[in-house]
């Protein structure tokens, strides 16, 4: 089995070590894993501004460096969903169907195709786990309040695995945080209001860093922790499930 | 169409700098929301109640014709006078010439959203009608002179000094009285004033069942049974896609939208009117107001679905940051912002922009109307249409072309990097939206592409 690893755009250029994370927890796993060079973005800012038209170009290079794997893993649920409900081809929708249905968060792809049930990691920290609204709802990483149906979690059975975290409640347990996309420079005073009170719910329960399978939620919400002089950090869940000190 | 001087993101941040405001705004509508997922999960079969509700939608939408014929049918027979208006100019001509035909220059109105839409009450105060709103909420609304910022909860952005206030100005309650038993006391005695002097009522109609004729209307004040049981003329206004085909597909109505809307098992008052009494006169009209159109949109059509329960915008954080009056549209949130496009595209452009596509409205929906998906394809819609800021435009059309080739992707990547790390003051300014409340990411001195590049390929 080879892997494909997708690292977007933004956790490429702003987040090294959550992608290396990612890389390093995969291999550990006995994947072999590559990374192909000529990679940018699955297209989503486009698209939920209103110009999926424009995204073609995007579309066509992420078949060409993903077409060949038999999986494809990326470290944001956000750019997943958008790869599974909209990555398209005009020439080949067939190539584009079979990468769409090969794509994986990476949770998803430790719980779902790797059947990960122990993990050699220790973090001996509080953690909050935001629940990224595109991993919830989209990929149904875990069940939703809405919902009336049983629940249950993704990431929080792998952060279960992991020696000396201990996770803490919070009163609204899959609130959105308000990043969405360029709704946080567009609606600039509701995303920074949601997100204010999206990190102190996880402050005023006591967690040390907020975790979620989405970097874009966690650079919103660690903008707002650090311009605050927060000592609570953001911490992609790679790197929590990678961690060994 | 009025032109709107501000869009939502302008309107919100006013709603914003109140900030106390908005916690407790932002609080009492999610305890709203506790309150109905309290009562969704009391009920085992609540998923196949929501299922069974878009389903049967799903038939009258697409029967639609024929169920308002049969319905109009029905009506007729029952001895109501049935009427048809295109839009908002027609609808509230009739009202107004059922009125002027009686020599009736008063009238109670109990909740109806559409009336609101259709702006009832300034057309018919400018003709010297003298209307006033029976719902408590709505009243208080009306007289501060605002439309209502809540379809379920008209008020709910007004705290209850404010209510106290508006009183003391309009009612001539004692300065500083703001208990909200006292208050509602004091507006019941005036309006009971109103209901027996009152000789025409009108109400809105939550269900219009095909079949029998016989529509239903649902209040918890009972303001609107007080009016139409004391009035002489009776009129409902109801939008077209109200009907449901038979009386026994109420049950499964009646028992999602008072749990969606506030929590509880049912509305205190799920009235039933079928034909008048004696003496009585009762009308019904028919709305189209962009309904229709709304059906021939496929990507649109299932918001028609939509039984106005409220509890997409009680879910959405945003209309719980925001306001209801920052929606600029009588129906406001999540259902609101595909509805408004719809009237007016140019207008409500900035609507279906107001999310973020979080999804809960979705799920909280109790005919399961894929809200979020659709507000994704009102923006393509919107983009194509021309609708978007120019400004935008070009900051997309750059995205998209840097995003396309590999190359120009890390050169500016880079670029980037070396401008936060070195300049930070070029970015860290107030002309960044991003930066004015939020740091920017510390940036690393290499990409993870250079990373593996040096360490990991072989
Ligand atoms: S769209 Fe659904 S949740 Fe929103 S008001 Fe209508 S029925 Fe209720």
């Amino acid at each position: 089995m080879t892997v494909g690893l997708f690292i977007p755009c933004y956790v490429n250029q702003f987040y090294p070590s959550a992608a290396i994370a990612t890389l390093q927890l995969l291999q550990k796993l006995g994947v072999k894993v590559v990374y192909p060079p000529r990679q940018t973005c699955c297209g989503q800012p486009m698209a939920n501004s209103g110009f999926e038209h424009l995204t073609q170009e995007c579309n066509n290079l992420f078949l060409e460096n993903f077409a060949e794997f038999d999986y494809i893993v990326a470290p944001s649920a956000s750019c997943v969903l958008h790869v599974k409900d909209h990555l398209h081809s005009t020439e080949d929708p067939a190539k584009a169907e079979r990468v769409r249905s090969k794509t994986y968060e990476l949770v998803e792809f430790l719980t779902d195709v790797l059947k990960v049930d122990k993990l050699a990691a220790r973090f001996p920290h509080k953690v909050g786990i935001h629940q990224s609204c595109h991993g919830l709802r989209g990929l149904h990483l875990a069940q939703m309040s809405e919902l009336n149906a049983a629940p249950f979690s993704k990431p929080v059975r792998l952060l279960h695995m992991v020696d000396g975290l201990e996770l803490v409640t919070l009163e609204r347990p899959d609130e959105c945080c308000g990043f969405g996309g360029t709704f946080c420079v567009a609606e600039e005073a509701v995303s920074v209001k949601m997100g204010k009170d999206r990190v102190s719910d996880h402050l005023r329960h006591g967690a040390e860093y907020i975790t979620s399978v989405d970097l874009s939620c966690l650079m919103h919400m660690e903008g707002i922790l650090q311009r605050n002089k927060s000592a609570v950090k953001a911490v992609h869940i790679a790197e929590i499930l990678n961690a060994t000190r | 169409m009025e032109k709107v001087e501000k869009d939502h993101a302008a309107l919100a941040e006013e709603f914003i700098k109140d900030e106390e405001r908005v916690d407790w705004h932002d609080g009492a509508l999610w305890w709203i929301r506790q309150k109905r997922d309290m009562a969704a999960k009391n009920i085992p079969e609540w998923e196949a109640l929501r299922e069974a509700a878009s389903q049967i939608k799903n038939n009258v939408l697409s029967n639609l014709h024929d169920y308002l014929l049969e319905f109009e049918a029905n009506v007729t027979k029952n001895g109501i006078k049935v009427h048809w208006a295109a839009d908002a100019e027609e609808h509230n001509a009739i009202v107004y010439s059922i009125l002027k035909e009686k020599g009736i220059e008063q009238m109670v109105k109990s909740k109806s959203m559409l009336t609101e839409e259709c702006h009832l009450n300034e057309y018919l105060i400018e003709r010297g009608i003298d209307v006033i709103n029976s719902d408590l909420g709505e009243y208080i609304q009306q007289l501060d002179n605002e439309p209502p910022s809540h379809i379920v909860l008209p008020c709910i952005h007004k705290r209850k000094e404010e209510i106290g206030e508006i009183f003391h100005e309009h009612l001539g309650t004692e300065k500083g009285v703001s208990d909200p038993t006292t208050l509602t006391r004091f507006a019941r005695r005036h309006l009971r004033n109103v209901f027996v002097t009152r000789r025409a009522a009108l109400t809105g109609v939550n269900f219009a069942v095909a079949a029998t004729g016989e529509y239903v209307v649902c209040t918890n004040e009972g303001n609107a049974d007080m009016g139409a049981h004391l009035s002489e003329v009776q009129i409902a206004s109801m939008g077209i896609e109200k009907i449901i085909p038979q009386k026994k597909h109420l049950g499964i109505f009646l028992r999602l939208l008072a749990r969606s809307a506030t929590g509880q098992p049912i509305t205190i008052y799920s009235s039933h009117f079928k034909k008048p009494r004696e003496g009585q006169e009762m009308h019904l009209i028919l709305v189209d107001m962009g309904r229709s159109r709304q059906l021939g949109r496929p990507d649109f059509r299932d918001s028609l679905k939509c039984i106005r329960c409220g509890s997409c915008m009680n879910t959405c954080p945003v209309y719980r940051k925001s306001g209801g009056l920052s929606y600029h549209n009588t129906v406001a949130g999540p259902i609101g912002a595909i509805l408004a496009p719809n009237l007016d595209m140019r207008k409500h452009a900035d609507l279906p922009f107001a999310s973020t596509l979080c999804g809960s409205c979705s799920n909280v929906c109790p005919v399961k109307i894929n809200i979020h998906e659709q507000l994704y394809k009102w923006r393509q819609v919107i983009v194509q249409e021309g609708y978007a800021a120019n400004t935008k435009v070009l900051g997309i059309k750059a995205m998209a072309w840097t995003l396309s080739s590999p190359t120009s992707y890390s050169t500016i990547g880079k670029a980037g990097r070396w401008v936060l790390n070195n300049i930070p003051f070029a970015v860290n300014n107030k002309f960044n939206p991003w930066y004015r409340q939020r740091d920017m990411p510390d940036s690393p001195k290499e990409s993870f592409g250079e990373w593996y590049a040096k360490n990991e390929k072989k």
